[in-house]
This record gives structure tokens, C-alpha cells and sequence, in this order.
């Protein structure tokens, strides 16, 4: 028997890391992506309690969630190729014209 | 068997996230992003979830990938690979951060109490299979949320296509 509780810890784990990568990496394709491991953990954190609740609800956000992670995906990586053509660079620290 | 089945699951679910955030070539970040994939739909096969694994599988591994590497061989990543990947001074405190986090999801998870249980039993589900039940739900019940997501979908290639686009000279 599997108990929710160690869905749950797998997801906050998967959700630190997430959280980890994306506060520290310089590569903003690399913090898109942690974004995406964000997003993975919660999902899987949904789909377990949905299965648990014995309710199909969690499972219908779950499959929203994955269309909204796409649409996020696209226009973000789209940022990412126009800031490259303007800037030469994906690191954060490059990125600093608003500073003055 | 399922408990082994989660605990490989889990192991490699981690490893892989800890090695994803670490490692420097973005390139290998990504492909090993691939397996975890792989590995979040096994745990929804797990949880009795068919059609999401299919749909984990089609669009995070098919589509949102391919996009990444895309992405990542337009980009010049001569240089990452001789850096560190992580910001100034910012890998303690993220590590910091990260671990207070889970403490307190931690506590979470232990003062945490199911609600009550819904209509779809597993019995009913595997009777109605998954992908016709959550078509019922997501057609019935949650029609005006999918026609949202259709609209999310049109402005992601709307906007996907307008910041692309290389603008004219002069204009």
C-alpha cells in the first residue's frame, strides 16, 4: 500500500528543487525549466489526491495545467530568442537595463 | 510490487531533478528532463491515471522539449559550459530556502486530512475507462474552463509568432 503522505513528500521535494534551480541558475532557459519541474510536482501532487479522494476533479486541473505549462512554455522561450537577438546573452546578470 | 514500483520511481524522480538543477550544459539538463517525464507518467500509470501519462508523454516529452532544445541550439552556449551555473552567492541561500521550504511542506503533509471521498471509484473508473471518464468531467462539468484553455492556447501561438518575428529594417 502506498500512502498519499509519500506522493506528497515526493512533490514537495520535486517542488523544492524546482524552487532551488530557479532561484539560483543564471540560464533563463534553465529557470524556464525549473519552472517546468514546478509545475510537474504539482501535478503529481493533484493527480495523487484526486486518486486518493476517489474524485476525478484533480485530474481534469492536472490535464489544464499541462496546456497552460505549454502555452507558458512557448511565449516564454519566445522572450528567451527575443532577448538573445537584443542582448547576445541568456544570463541573467547581462539583463540589466532597467537598472539605469 | 507497487511500492517498488514507487520507490524506483521516486529515487529516480529526485536524482534526476537534483542533477537537472546542477548540471551545467544546458543540453543535458534538458535530456535528462526527458527521463523525468518518462518517470512522471509511469507514477500517473501509478495512480490509476492512463490518459494523463499518454498526455505527460505526448505534450512535456513530444512538444515542450523539442521546444527547449530548439530554443537552447538557437542560443550561443559556448561560454555556459566554462561558468558556473548558478548566480553569485546565490547557491547557499537557494539551498537554504529550498530546505526551509520543505520543512514546512513537510509539516503540511503530516497535519494533512483527506475531505470527503467522490463518485468515481477506481472500479468505476477502470469500468468506464480514465479517458472516457475524465472526457465526461472535462466536457460536462468543465466545458468553460477547456474553452479557456483553447483561448490560453490561441494567444501562446499568437504570441509565440509576434515575439519571434524578426522585425523589418526602419520600421
Amino acid at each position: 500500500m502506498v500512502h498519499l503522505s509519500w506522493y506528497l513528500t515526493v512533490s514537495a521535494m520535486l517542488f523544492c528543487i524546482g524552487m532551488f534551480g530557479f532561484l539560483t541558475r543564471r540560464n533563463i532557459i534553465m529557470m524556464l525549466l525549473c519552472i517546468e519541474l514546478m509545475l510537474n510536482s504539482v501535478n503529481l501532487n493533484l493527480a495523487a489526491m484526486s486518486h486518493y479522494m476517489e474524485d476525478i476533479r484533480g485530474q481534469v486541473l492536472v490535464f489544464f495545467i499541462i496546456a497552460v505549462a505549454a502555452a507558458e512554455a512557448a511565449i516564454g522561450l519566445g522572450i528567451v530568442v527575443t532577448l538573445f537577438r537584443n542582448y547576445h546573452s541568456v544570463h541573467t546578470e547581462d539583463i540589466t537595463k532597467l537598472k539605469g | 510490487m507497487v511500492q517498488l514500483l514507487f520507490f524506483y520511481f521516486a529515487f529516480v524522480v529526485i536524482a534526476l531533478g537534483l542533477r537537472i538543477v546542477t548540471c551545467k550544459n544546458p543540453v543535458h539538463s534538458v535530456l535528462l528532463m526527458l527521463v523525468l517525464f518518462f518517470h512522471m507518467a509511469g507514477f500517473y500509470l501509478l495512480l490509476n491515471a492512463e490518459f494523463l501519462a499518454a498526455v505527460q508523454i505526448i505534450v512535456y516529452a513530444g512538444a515542450i522539449l523539442v521546444l527547449y532544445l530548439f530554443v537552447l541550439f538557437l542560443v550561443n552556449l559556448k561560454e555556459e559550459v566554462r561558468m558556473s551555473p548558478f548566480i553569485e552567492k546565490g547557491k547557499w541561500l537557494g539551498i537554504v530556502g529550498a530546505l526551509a521550504l520543505f520543512v514546512t511542506f513537510l509539516r503540511g503533509v503530516k497535519s494533512f486530512t483527506l475531505g470527503p471521498h467522490g463518485t468515481y471509484t477506481i472500479e468505476k473508473v477502470q469500468q468506464l475507462t480514465h479517458t472516457k471518464a475524465m472526457g465526461e468531467a472535462v466536457y460536462t462539468t468543465y466545458i468553460l474552463p477547456f474553452e479557456i484553455a483553447g483561448i490560453i492556447l490561441l494567444v501562446a501561438v499568437v504570441g509565440g509568432l509576434a515575439l519571434a518575428k524578426r522585425e523589418k529594417k526602419g520600421a
